[in-house]
């Protein structure tokens, strides 16, 4: 049997493929909070609450509703990118012409609270969340057995975020949107609702986020805490990508994925931190990140 | 983060010990309850991934106590009162001074991670004033770190180990391989149980120490499923332990063959896992709600006061230990923390939790365990009627001996 680095080419391609997986997480939300970045301006620390949010929606889904999981996916998203907009619409909006430390610490603080009151509501454990029939099971790749729901996640995430890429980079409403980014006066000149459009763009934004927790809801704890436990590794991820770069986010968030995967079988220990060591080396020798450019 | 606060928990330990044998000897004693009330002060994680663990819980429970006692002692009020930790020893101790110095409280039950409790024992230890640990499961407590004004209430590592460890060794599981998480807590689980492993005939093929507060856990069951090992034993906790087991069943881990063993498994994580997924789980416990009709009728009146949620065995101990605490008291006609504890430790702890229970001379609660496992969603048939019973384990076989003790005021 072959060997790379030390450990069999069977494990190794399985780690590799694992890392993937938690790439997709990580790509899903970069990207989100990359486009609320690149067009409003805002670091948005609520985030990880609004994954969270969209995990619990898909709970509350089946067990009040009794809607299945696949309802949650298209429900999840347009419920929590809804409730998003309405924080735009009534906090947000008032703080963009005010530094961004400003637009930071609302949203850290919003976070705060909306996890106060799930963990008020459904304690810190978590609830169970199965894996829907159609998805349970899984395939022996030869060098790995691979949970079919996992390979659902990367197929979903990695149509997400290049769909996502396309409308941006390659449309004309994504057209419309980088404009605004550059000079928002001008574009309204031109007869378009830029208010809207932030407001719309925010919330598509956050619903990325609530279908990254829906997805995430089989796989992991569905709890108030989850979405601090990830929050602060995407940003990271984003710092590295290059703040605001669409395909940056995504591109990152997957290679990072990798890197932790491979972390976690040469050095166990270093896998929560070996993502901080990489943005502290990209930040000295790219200080705009690898896919940013410096504005 | 969590290993700069442990390391801050040793400094502050060995700071404490430094203060301790300065001001060695207890307060002078007074007869009589000082100021008036039995003030009791639950501290706990209130916020934290703990929460549903400890938290509210433990105050209902120790209200619950003082509730039996008719909310007074010789017309002295029993006053409860009880705060956040946050798992950090800093605040931890803060908050225990205060207690003991400004606002009179006479007993502190503390819960949380064991560097939390550990710190708060070395305050108390330092000032002689009595607390009980129900939540933390570090066998230091009473070991290296004991104190003779603390009760180490509900179970600990070493219970764990020679619960779980042997039981599975016993059927025939004479290989393991550990999840650990990598904070003391985990090294200790891991090593306790890696003893009793060996000491039942079987090997430890080798461990993976993963960071609190993992989310995935695929790849580390990838390497313990790559070992070989017939046990994978799972020396974490709370949500971390709650990932392990719902990814080991994603990934046909225990369907390919291999056992799961949780160390150390709530009631609430079980919940939380749901049946379908914990089912089969072999788990050391202290309490269990459905145990008889006492522990049934305080578990009925536990769960109206917290919205239906079963007691965990943590927070039935803070209830047995308030109640232990308060009869000395009565007993003892006095809230004098080194007469107090001598009666508690002379009387037996016989109530809905413990039977025929004592406090050994490190602060050890000798109490006997249970061994039990988690039943299938279809033997289930109400809301937590989640664990048969599979055997009890006596308390001389559960804890540690007092032979190999490491405890400062016993070693000769």
């Amino acid at each position: 049997m072959t060997e790379i680095f030390g450990i069999n080419s069977f494990a190794f391609y399985g780690q590799v493929m694992l890392g993937l997986i938690n790439g997709a997480f990580y790509a899903m939300l970069s990207l989100g909070l990359a486009v609320i970045f690149g067009l409003l301006n805002v670091i948005n620390f609520t985030h990880g609450a609004q994954y969270m949010m969209g995990a619990f929606a898909a709970w509350m889904a089946l067990n009040y509703l009794g809607l299945n999981y696949w309802w949650a996916l298209i429900l999840a998203p347009l419920v929590v990118g809804a409730f998003g907009m309405v924080i735009e619409r009534l906090l947000l909006r008032r703080l963009y012409d005010l530094d961004h430390l400003y637009g930071l610490l609302l949203t850290f603080g919003l976070a705060l609270v909306i996890e106060g009151i799930f963990r008020k509501q459904y304690g810190a454990s978590g609830l169970p969340y199965a894996i829907p029939p159609a998805l349970s099971g899984g395939q022996n790749l030869g060098f790995m057995f691979l949970p079919n729901y996992r390979g659902w996640v990367v197929v979903a995430s990695l149509v997400v975020c290049l769909g996502t890429w396309f409308v941006i980079e390659r449309t004309r409403l994504g057209s419309y949107l980088r404009a605004a980014t550059e000079n928002p006066g001008l574009v309204q000149a031109f007869g378009i609702n830029v208010p809207r459009m932030v407001t719309l763009t925010y919330g598509f934004g956050v619903a990325l986020a609530a279908f990254a927790g829906v997805l995430a809801a089989p796989i992991y704890q569905v709890s108030p805490l989850m979405g601090t436990n990830l929050i602060i590794v995407v940003f990271a991820v984003v710092v590295i990508g290059g703040m605001g770069s669409i395909m940056g986010a995504i591109v990152t968030g997957f290679g990072l994925g990798v890197v932790e995967g491979l972390t976690k079988v040469f050095y166990p220990e270093a896998s929560n931190t070996v993502i901080f060591v990489v943005m502290a080396i990209v930040l000295l020798i790219r200080p705009a990140g690898l896919f940013g450019t410096a504005r | 983060m969590r290993k700069a606060s442990t390391a801050l928990a040793g400094g502050l330990l060995a700071a404490a010990l430094a203060a301790g044998t300065l001001t060695a000897g207890a307060p002078a004693a007074h007869a009589q309850i000082s100021d008036d009330v039995i003030r009791i002060g639950v501290m706990n994680d209130q916020s934290g991934l703990y929460a549903d663990i400890t938290g509210q819980g433990e105050v209902t429970a120790v209200r619950m106590a003082a509730e039996a006692m008719g909310g007074a002692i010789d017309g002295r009020k029993i006053e409860v009162i009880f705060a956040d930790n946050q798992n950090k020893p800093d605040i931890g101790s803060n908050i225990a001074r205060q207690w003991y110095d400004q606002e009179k409280v006479d007993l502190i039950i503390v819960g949380g991670a064991s560097s939390v409790t550990l710190a708060v024992q070395a305050v108390a230890r330092e000032k002689g004033r009595i607390n009980i640990v129900s939540a933390a499961a570090a066998s230091d407590h009473t070991n290296k770190a004991c104190s003779p004004t603390a009760a180490h209430w509900t179970y600990d590592t070493t219970a764990l180990a020679n619960g779980t460890g042997k039981a599975l060794v016993q059927e025939g599981g004479d290989s393991w391989f550990f999840l650990t998480a990598d904070y003391a807590f985990g090294h200790a689980l891991e090593r306790e149980t890696g003893e009793a492993v060996r000491a039942g005939g079987g090997k430890v093929l080798g461990s993976v120490r993963h960071p609190l507060n993992t989310p995935d856990f695929s790849s580390f069951l990838l390497q313990a499923q790559g070992s070989g090992a017939k046990i994978i034993g799972l020396a974490n906790a709370g949500g971390d332990t709650i990932n392990s087991i719902k990814q080991a069943s994603e990934f046909g881990i225990v369907q390919a063959g291999q056992r799961l063993a949780g160390l150390l498994v709530f009631i609430t994580d079980v919940h939380s896992l749901g049946l379908k997924t914990a089912q089969g789980l072999v788990i050391t416990t202290a309490f269990y709600w459905d145990q008889n009709d006492e522990t049934r009728a305080w578990a009925k009146s536990f769960m109206e006061r917290m919205n239906g949620k079963a007691p965990t065995m943590v927070q039935a101990g803070s209830g047995s230990a308030a109640l232990h605490y308060l009869r000395a008291v009565k007993a003892a006609g006095t809230d004098d923390a080194s007469k107090v504890m001598a009666q508690m430790r002379a009387t037996k702890i016989n109530d809905f939790m413990t039977k025929d229970g004592w406090i050994r001379e490190d602060g050890r609660v000798m109490r006997t365990m249970y061994l039990a496992q988690v039943k299938s969603p279809a033997e289930s048939t109400g809301p937590f009627d989640y664990y048969k019973i599979l055997r009890s384990i006596p308390a001389e076989e559960a804890f540690r001996s007092l032979d190999i003790t490491e405890c400062p005021h016993l070693k000769k």
